[in-house]
């Protein structure tokens, strides 16, 4: 019997009980030790990491230049015990010599900047502090969040435990229609599966659709594994992948490919010739309708970036939308581009003078207002679409606000009207 | 290792941002997380919970962000073990970490209700409900996990591995 995708970069990467590198072929339910290619950690999670990482007595991190820092959760500082935070972690990357620490003015949403920055390759191994980690899935890394006291232990010894998860396969079939996205295609698998219809699994997302799918829609999907309970989301890699990569790349990298007799726990077949633009409703993001199904829904707020749908691609979605129109007076339309680089890029393109004249605030690169932490915080009884990835009680602000998770050109579409809205309604 | 508590009992799918809530992630030390645990899907759980009292979930539990603030949250505020039908991976890790008993007992769950009375047997694998008098069985952690729990956590744990080296 063949393997995944999954087992096969996990296998090769395992190592022995000394910590030498001891590839071995392995099968779902394996609890194994192997060495990572890349540990990351955040304003918010690297300081319980710093603080378990003293406790284990050891001198240095493993390696220097396989560790990334970046303070982009509660940065620019947004009170205080945030910039303690910050500095805590700045302190820790200039004592221990870490090569990539990302701090205000070089830094972006973190699973915008690594793959940008080419600091995540295909067939790595990669654990953070940060569920979205699944993000790199798209580069087809095995790629998994973890909490701080994981990340301690990886930064100091380069090794994690990993049990060898099975693995379900989505293949993706039709024809995708105007303003369908990947993150339409992510919203609807979640609606069909629920919110823990990945639980403990990897997914695998193939097929003919996600193939002509960019590398940005590619990690919005995989980004989103988590909320299906995902441990991975995972995607071939091919020639977008390559083209992507090269440009990138300062390291030498492996490519994996999952065996034609792969052993699946299911494979789900979906036809999106049919799907709409989707949106998630309140309070899960398995709550997924079509956009034509949502129903009069006011909006106080439109929320345009994340680590989910924060790259220059999105961006364009949201301009081809708003270029010559106005956000409704009601609404307040906040655009978060991912990165420096997206934001310059947004700019040289015309992008963000777009979205001033149309009258939307363009903010710095933070994760600020997905996490309810600062850039756009619901008050009582407000609503939010989002291109987030989040839709929990409180999640952007007050417990009675409400968060409707969608991707750019619903949420640009809906800045305009004031109401979910359906791209091709103003987008005429 | 015998734990008695009272339950608080909540449903399914009980996020990491129900139980800390992500405006207070400028924090990280157990006490000061602990004031703020459950308050925005349940008000009365700071102002009464006591230790070592026993939250009971339904499926998925700790699902959401990776936050290892929220079972911090959870054991600052004396709760001594939490039971659900299943927990979201990355928050199962995590309490093994810290080294926060948790148990996957659906059978349990199922017949519990808010304020009964638990007694759990860690090292038997059962968990007894003084109202009904009924005794269920988990299964137990797998060898090497459970070799993480005796060590007192993954940072212990590891440490006596490096220096064994």
């Amino acid at each position: 019997m063949g393997h995944t995708l999954a087992e096969k970069i996990i296998g090769a990467h395992v190592v022995d009980k000394d910590g030498n590198p001891a590839p071995r072929e392995v099968k779902p339910g394996d609890l194994v030790e192997a060495a990572v290619d890349v540990v990351l950690a955040n304003d918010i999670t690297a300081p319980i990491s710093l603080r378990e990482f003293d406790k284990l007595g050891v001198d240095g991190v493993f390696d220097t230049e396989k560790i990334v820092l970046v303070a982009d959760h509660f940065a620019p500082n947004k009170d205080i015990k945030s910039a303690q935070q910050c500095l805590a972690m700045r302190q820790f990357a200039r004592n221990k010599g870490v090569v990539n620490h990302f701090d205000v003015g070089q830094m972006g949403i973190e699973h915008v900047l690594l793959p940008e920055q080419g600091l995540v390759l295909p067939g790595d191994l990669i654990v953070g502090a940060d569920s979205h980690t699944c993000t790199y899935g798209a580069l087809g890394a095995f790629a998994t969040g973890m909490g701080s006291t994981d990340i301690a232990v990886a930064m100091a010894t380069g090794i994690v435990w990993l049990r060898v998860p099975q693995t379900m396969r989505f293949v993706y079939t039709g024809k995708l229609q105007p303003w369908v996205g990947g993150k339409d295609l992510i919203l609807y698998t979640i609606g069909q599966i629920g919110v823990d219809g990945a639980l403990y699994r990897a997914m695998e997302f193939t097929g003919p659709v996600v193939s002509q799918l960019s590398m940005a829609g590619r990690l919005t999907m995989s980004n989103m594994a988590i909320e299906a309970g995902g441990k991975a989301g995972l995607f071939p890699v091919d020639d977008t992948t390559r083209t992507y990569v090269d440009e990138r790349a300062k390291r030498d990298y492996t490519v994996y490919e999952a065996d034609a007799d792969a052993d699946y726990l299911e494979v789900i077949e979906i036809d999106v010739s049919e799907m709409e633009p989707q949106v998630a409703f309140p309070h899960l993001p398995e709550n997924a309708r079509p956009v034509s199904k949502a129903g009069d829904v006011k909006i106080d707020q439109s929320v345009i970036g994340s680590c989910t749908n924060g790259r220059l691609e999105d961006l364009r979605v949201a301009a081809q939308i708003l270029k010559g129109k106005h956000v409704h007076p009601d609404v307040r339309c906040i655009i978060l581009p991912g990165t420096q680089t997206v934001y310059l890029n947004a700019l040289r393109e015309g992008l963000i003078e777009t979205f001033i004249e149309a009258g939307a605030a363009v903010s710095t690169p933070t994760c600020g207002p997905c996490l309810g932490g600062h850039m756009g915080i619901l008050a009582e009884g407000e609503r939010a679409v989002s291109t987030t990835n989040r839709n929990f009680v409180g999640r952007m602000g007050h417990p009675e606000s409400e968060v409707y998770l969608a991707g750019p050109a619903v949420a640009a579409a809906s800045a305009v009207t004031g109401y979910i809205t359906a791209p091709q309604e103003v987008a005429k | 290792m015998k734990l008695t508590g009272k339950v608080w009992k909540y449903g399914d799918n009980v996020d990491t941002d129900a139980i800390i809530p992500a405006r207070y992630l400028n924090m990280s030390l157990p006490e000061e997380l602990a004031e703020h645990c459950m308050e925005d899907i349940d008000l009365s759980f700071v102002g009464s919970v006591q230790k070592g009292d026993i939250i009971v979930g339904g499926d998925n539990f700790g699902c959401g962000s990776s936050r290892e603030h929220a079972p911090l949250a959870i054991k600052g505020a004396g709760i001594s073990c939490v039971i659900a039908n299943s927990f979201a991976r990355i928050f199962y890790r995590n309490a093994i970490n810290i080294g926060l008993p948790i148990l996957e007992c659906p059978e349990a769950v199922a017949e519990t209700e808010k304020g009964d009375e638990l007694t759990v047997d860690l090292t038997a694998g059962t968990i007894t409900n003084a109202r009904t008098n009924k005794t269920y069985h988990t299964s137990p952690l797998p060898e090497f996990v459970m070799k993480i729990v005796e060590a007192g956590g993954l940072v212990p744990y590891t440490r006596e591995r490096l220096q064994a080296r």
